[in-house]
């Protein structure tokens, strides 16, 4: 990729690393974490500059995840910027306050290594950790390599501690195959990253007994944080978090603008990053790290004369459906690649949501589902190539044989 | 007491007017809680020592001292029996709200 005019620093760094490396950075105030698989290298990585005296962040280690967050909770009520990382169980024993977090308005920032949930206990790759909680009123953000782990927590605090977005942000990268496979990452300077994502203001609320507040835990200005909201408002500040992540999207793309002009990378409009999908006949949309090898694919068969295309699902919540309506225009099948399963639904949480987006588009695609990688199950080339052969056979007969197939299962 | 009156949803706040992260916009003195009261504590002033340990122990902050004597804050009073069982001269009795 290309740099920018700041000099950065090459340094050969696991997923996992690049997220230390980009909370050191950021100038975080408290970190509260508990290790588990794959994430623990975060927490690690992370202790070795506390214990090193490169940082001054406070870091607690807590007795579990719920504590974790809990922590992270109490310190950004207090008008900390916190962060946590988490993984599979970790995310499941959290579920309480993941809820608490967004609905409080809290500007925290969690990692989130991504694992199958148990059981049977697997500590491999697939997106139903971070899928479950699609709708806890997070920002959710996937991403594609190391470099890009660190870039998106870079950004997560802007676009968290936004005045009009103040929202908890989840930066997901998969499990192993990112967590813990050694890439170049170029790196920032470290008073670059410090003036890009600033000092935490917490923002001003309006109450009538003491007029304006700032919205944090203030002996000086006391304010109630999480009591009782019962049918008479509990709608109305639902209501605040919906308007609230939907403001998110234009910041999105504004830090996703600025931080290029820093650094020289960016992914696409922040939202979905595309490949070859202009002319495209076929395309596949997908999350993650698997999209380097649907790319890769992609590559091949646009050199054997086929017209496919490739969409990265970056962001997910707050879900980009006018921009991928606008990108998948002229295209005639459309394949998802879902590494989560909705059990008994109709098909696979990115399915479902592209599916009801299309209901209203002036061109709707066949759209095609596939489940694939739970567990950490392969995906390689051949499974992709499978896929787009299968999407090509569609655009050519017009017919559809199942609308959810299952990749790389035995029967 | 004085009942509250009751509120339609309709007369209330709108999800544009009140402050976000679901932080009260009034205090906590506006909620008149004495209502939810089954027994109310009642005071014999000629036993009362005023040793002020249910003034200590009160939850709601509903025992209140006027220099003079001690009493009990029926529009937060909950009734929950407290001041009763910790006071040392049993000058405290909890007799059941007739309405």
């Amino acid at each position: 990729m290309t740099k920018g005019s700041i000099k950065q620093t090459t340094m050969a760094l696991s997923g996992n690393e690049a997220v230390a490396w980009a909370i050191k950075q950021c100038d975080v105030d408290v970190v509260a974490a508990y290790p588990i698989t794959p994430q623990t290298i975060i927490v690690e990585k992370f202790a070795e500059f506390v214990a090193n005296g490169e940082v001054d962040t406070e870091f607690i280690a807590v007795e579990s995840e719920h504590s974790a967050l809990s922590a992270c909770v109490g310190a950004a009520a207090a008008g900390a910027r916190a962060f946590t990382a988490t993984a599979s169980q970790g995310l499941a024993l959290m579920w309480e306050i993941v809820y608490i977090a967004s609905s409080l308005r809290l500007p925290i920032v969690m990692a989130i290594v991504n694992r199958a949930l148990s059981a049977p206990i697997n500590i491999h790759c697939d997106h139903s950790d971070s899928m479950g909680c699609r709708d806890a009123g997070w920002i959710q953000m996937y991403v594609e390599d190391a470099q890009e782990v660190y870039d998106t927590i870079i950004q997560a605090f802007r676009i968290a501690e936004h005045p009009e977005v103040q929202l908890p942000v989840m930066v997901m990268l998969d499990g192993f195959f990112l967590s813990h496979t050694l890439q170049n990452v170029n790196i920032l300077p470290d008073n670059i990253v410090k003036e890009f994502v600033g000092v935490r203001k917490p923002v001003e609320i309006e109450v009538p007994y003491a007029g304006k507040v700032p919205l944090m835990l203030n002996p000086e200005k006391p304010i109630t944080f999480g009591p009782l909201d019962l049918y008479d408002y509990y709608f109305e500040h639902k209501m605040q978090q919906e308007e609230a992540i939907e403001r998110s999207r234009e910041v999105i793309k504004q830090v996703n603008e600025e931080y290029a002009k820093l650094s020289g990378r960016k992914y696409g409009d922040g939202f979905i990053d595309t490949y070859a999908v202009e002319d495209a006949d076929v395309a596949i949309i997908v999350l993650g790290s698997a999209a380097g090898t649907v790319k890769y694919v992609a590559k091949e068969l646009r050199k054997e004369g086929m017209n496919v295309g490739v969409i990265r699902l970056r962001t997910f919540r707050p879900f980009p459906y006018k921009e991928l309506v606008e990108a998948l225009k002229g295209v005639k099948v459309v394949g998802v690649m879902d590494r989560s399963m909705s059990f008994g639904g109709y098909g696979g949480p990115v399915f479902l949501e592209l599916r009801a987006v299309f209901y209203d588009a002036p061109e709707r695609p066949v759209i095609v589902d596939y489940v694939y990688g739970l567990g950490g199950r392969d995906a390689p080339p051949s499974m992709i190539r499978k896929i787009y052969d299968e999407l090509l056979e569609i655009k050519k007969t017009g017919k559809v044989e199942k609308i959810l197939k299952f990749m790389g299962v035995r029967e | 007491m004085k009942v509250q009156k009751v509120v339609s949803l309709a007369e209330l706040k709108g999800w544009r007017e009140i402050p976000i992260a679901g932080i009260p916009w009034k205090l906590s003195t506006e909620f008149k809680t004495g209502d939810w009261r089954t027994f109310r504590p009642v005071i014999d002033q000629s036993k009362c020592v005023k040793c002020m340990i249910c003034w200590i122990y009160c939850p709601d902050m509903a025992i209140t001292w006027d220099g003079e004597k001690i009493s009990v804050n029926y529009d937060y009073c909950k009734g929950c029996g407290i001041c009763a069982k910790e006071c040392p001269k049993k000058a405290i009795e909890m007799v059941e709200e007739v309405r």
